[in-house]
């Protein structure tokens, strides 16, 4: 379900995932340098702490890096990181939700391994 | 370095504008200043810009009294509805004279902001429109360079691009400066991600003082279905809920670490907006 009236989780956490996703989709290539807190605080509008602490946990999970007086780097690596991460969340994430749909729907196990063959083969 | 606010009150006649008001304001941060109507907002601040005198209590700037203190009062700077700037004057006279009174003003600064907000310099004060007076006297407060800005509905009749161009604009002089900034105002939405301390008056008295991150915490919406929803909210300490079609949601008060779904239900944090009009409920002029 979703019917949301506030956002869906604290802004940091929000920059931390869309940065997250564009480093995955390879918008920042490992070992290229991402914007800066600053530029990412003036385009988005948002307090530059709040911005820092997104970025911080990036920095945590291994996946960007700082150097010194230059900026904020894509570490190597980082895209198997997050691969493996999602790999580990794809169940809660994708098929949990599917399943409890298709539950709703009253669709059968065979009926859903048929679609998702379906959607395959395209 | 800061601004003490130490057991400000301040009496309009019988009107108690401010009860027994303490704040203290640290260096290199973005405030809000949140309070319905006549809250006592614009007379916190202008009492701290030395705009008009207080009945008891103090205020320190820097550790210098504020109250008809040149020393103190060149560390501040308020910008406000109140017309101070001669009909007559143009802009870059006022660019002028503010740099007279702050000597770490920075004119070209002042022309640079003019020009994102594409405002004629040569033109006198008496033929800005709303907006333009608006922009025009927010430039002068971020030109001034001063160490405490305080800005007062900053955002006055101004075009949606042009809301937009001033916070961007005031992020970016935040992060290349060591200044603090005070907004204060009513439409919290669109500055909620920009400050990162709240204050909240209500009745001249200041009821919180926290982060925003923290204050977001401190509350949350559930939403499914209507069964469900009261079920969860049963021993919770319910704000208000809402409902739409069958999908009911519920703003409640405590701290909930799972954000996200709770089977069918859908956890989210809840708005500055939500929390400031519960914090404030009926409290209005």
């Amino acid at each position: 379900m979703k019917f949301t009236f506030t956002g869906d989780k604290p802004i940091y956490l929000e920059i931390a995932q869309q940065l997250e996703d564009a480093i995955f989709t390879g918008v920042y290539p490992e070992e290229t340098q991402i914007p800066s807190t600053t530029e990412l605080s003036v385009s988005l509008q948002i307090n530059p702490a709040t911005v820092l602490k997104g970025m911080n946990i990036l920095v945590d999970e291994d996946i960007i890096y700082k150097k010194r007086g230059l900026g904020m780097f894509v570490k190597t690596g980082a895209v198997g990181k997050i691969t493996d991460k999602r790999k580990k969340s794809f169940y809660a994430s994708f098929i949990k939700p599917l399943l409890i749909e298709a539950e709703k729907l009253n669709l059968s196990e065979d009926e859903i391994l048929n679609l998702i063959k379906g959607e395959n083969k395209k | 370095m800061s601004i003490e606010i130490k057991n400000v009150s301040k009496k309009y006649g019988k009107n108690e504008a401010l009860k027994d008001v303490f704040l203290e304001l640290c260096e290199n941060r973005i405030y809000g200043l949140l309070g319905r109507n006549g809250a006592g907002k614009s007379t916190l601040l202008k009492i701290i810009a030395n705009r008009i005198p207080l009945t008891s209590g103090e205020v320190l700037v820097n550790g210098f009294d504020c109250y008809e203190n040149n020393r103190a009062q060149s560390f501040v700077f308020l910008m406000n509805d109140e017309n101070t700037y001669p009909e007559t004057m143009t802009v870059k006279e006022a660019m002028y004279w503010t740099k007279k009174f702050y000597p770490e003003a920075d004119i070209q600064k002042g022309e640079r902001l003019a020009k994102q907000f594409s405002l004629d310099l040569k033109k006198r004060f008496r033929s800005l429109s709303t907006g333009y007076r608006t922009a025009a006297k927010y430039i002068l407060a971020i030109m001034s360079n001063a160490e405490y800005t305080l800005l007062d509905e900053p955002v006055l009749g101004l075009d949606a691009g042009h809301r937009e161009l001033l916070y961007k604009t005031l992020i970016e002089e935040y992060a290349d400066s060591q200044r603090t900034f005070v907004i204060a105002t009513h439409i919290i939405e669109e500055v909620s991600n920009v400050i990162e301390q709240v204050i909240v008056i209500e009745k001249g008295r200041v009821i919180e003082n926290d982060s925003a991150e923290n204050l977001m915490l401190s509350g949350y919406s559930v939403s499914g279905s209507e069964k469900e929803v009261d079920l969860f909210i049963k021993d919770k300490n319910v704000i208000s809920t809402e409902k739409i079609g069958s999908v009911k949601v519920a703003y409640i008060l405590g701290k909930q670490g799972n954000i996200g779904n709770i089977g069918d239900l859908e956890i989210a944090p809840l708005s500055l907006q939500k929390l400031f009009v519960r914090l404030t409920e009926g409290k209005g002029e």
